[in-house]
């Protein structure tokens, strides 16, 4: 079995206000300095050895992201 | 006319789509999301709700379920397809409609009557309206913000294709304060407000929503 993740952030260009939510309560709670967050999805699959880096981008592509508003990133990790 | 109504794990307003239709004076077919066949329906209707639990994104699961690939291969031959609020989202993860739904951008869960205008009275289903007409339906959705890259906007601008539009205050974010938009062929439509909640005085703000369902029965007898 080998590890991989799959990040997921929302674009650049969209709004995130949950994001936003988080980056606003930071001063609240005394922490200061921060001056932006974005929030995204972070997936850990485990898979079988066979399965290769092309079956891996099209679940990301097609299923774990939508890519009209998101970005994503997979890489295999050490388990 | 037989209109059929998907009913996922998490939906909502399977039940009110169903009475609208009979409002319309059409036969409510009922759909479960595990069919492989549309029981010779010649609509469906995707309704409300939080297709399994929302999970992943609004739409995203139920993109994949059995009946669906029906639905999209039935849209593609041009049969109508309405999306209301979470059926609009799953309409859009299935690609029959372009663009994407995210968190509203005041991150509140909007829940109101709302008006509409009607930008667009061509399509399968909203021919009953005089273009132009505004219409109040009630709102009610935590990720109903329209989003698109800007090719995407300019082509359903320039085509026509944005169907209802926000009038006053933009209640999620929207861009160009889209509230639905249609199919190039115009059989297909979402929308984030419920006509389907608007069908009686007596149990909703107005009867405006009756229209979409009373357009449909009209297409379909057309055709």
């Amino acid at each position: 079995m080998a590890r991989v993740v799959v990040d997921v952030m929302p674009k650049p260009e969209i709004l995130d206000p949950q994001g936003q939510a988080v980056a606003n309560a930071l001063p609240r709670l005394g922490f200061d300095g921060i001056t932006s967050v974005r929030q995204g999805k972070h997936f850990e699959l485990e898979v079988a050895e066979d399965v290769d880096d092309a079956t891996l981008a099209k679940i990301a592509e097609t299923f774990l992201a939508n890519p009209v508003i998101e970005d994503w990133v997979v890489r295999r990790v050490e388990a | 006319m037989r209109v059929g109504v998907i009913t996922f794990p998490g939906t909502l307003d399977d039940v009110d789509a169903e009475r609208a239709v009979r409002y319309a004076g059409g036969e409510a077919v009922k759909l479960w999301h595990a069919d492989h066949d549309l029981k010779g329906v010649d609509a469906v209707i995707v309704p409300g709700g939080f297709s399994y639990g929302d999970y992943l994104r609004c739409g995203a699961i139920a993109r994949f379920a059995p009946v669906m690939t029906e639905v999209v291969d039935a849209a593609k031959k041009g049969m109508p397809v309405l999306g209301i609020c979470n059926g609009f989202q799953i309409l859009c993860e299935a690609h029959l409609l372009p663009g994407a739904l995210v968190r509203n951008h005041k991150l509140h869960f909007v829940c109101r009557d709302q008006w509409l205008k009607v930008e667009n009275n061509s399509t399968a289903w909203t021919s009953r309206y005089d273009q132009g007409a505004e219409i109040l339906v009630p709102l009610k959705s935590g990720e109903g913000g329209y989003q698109a890259d800007q090719s995407t906007l300019d082509e359903l601008e320039g085509e026509g294709r944005v169907v209802f539009r926000y009038v006053g205050e933009n209640p999620n974010g929207s861009r160009n304060d889209i509230a639905g938009i249609t199919s190039a062929n115009g059989r297909v439509v979402g929308l984030m407000p419920h006509p389907e909640h608007a069908i009686d005085a007596l149990t909703g703000p107005t009867d405006d929503g009756l229209g979409m369902f009373l357009s449909l029965v009209d297409s379909v007898v057309k055709a």
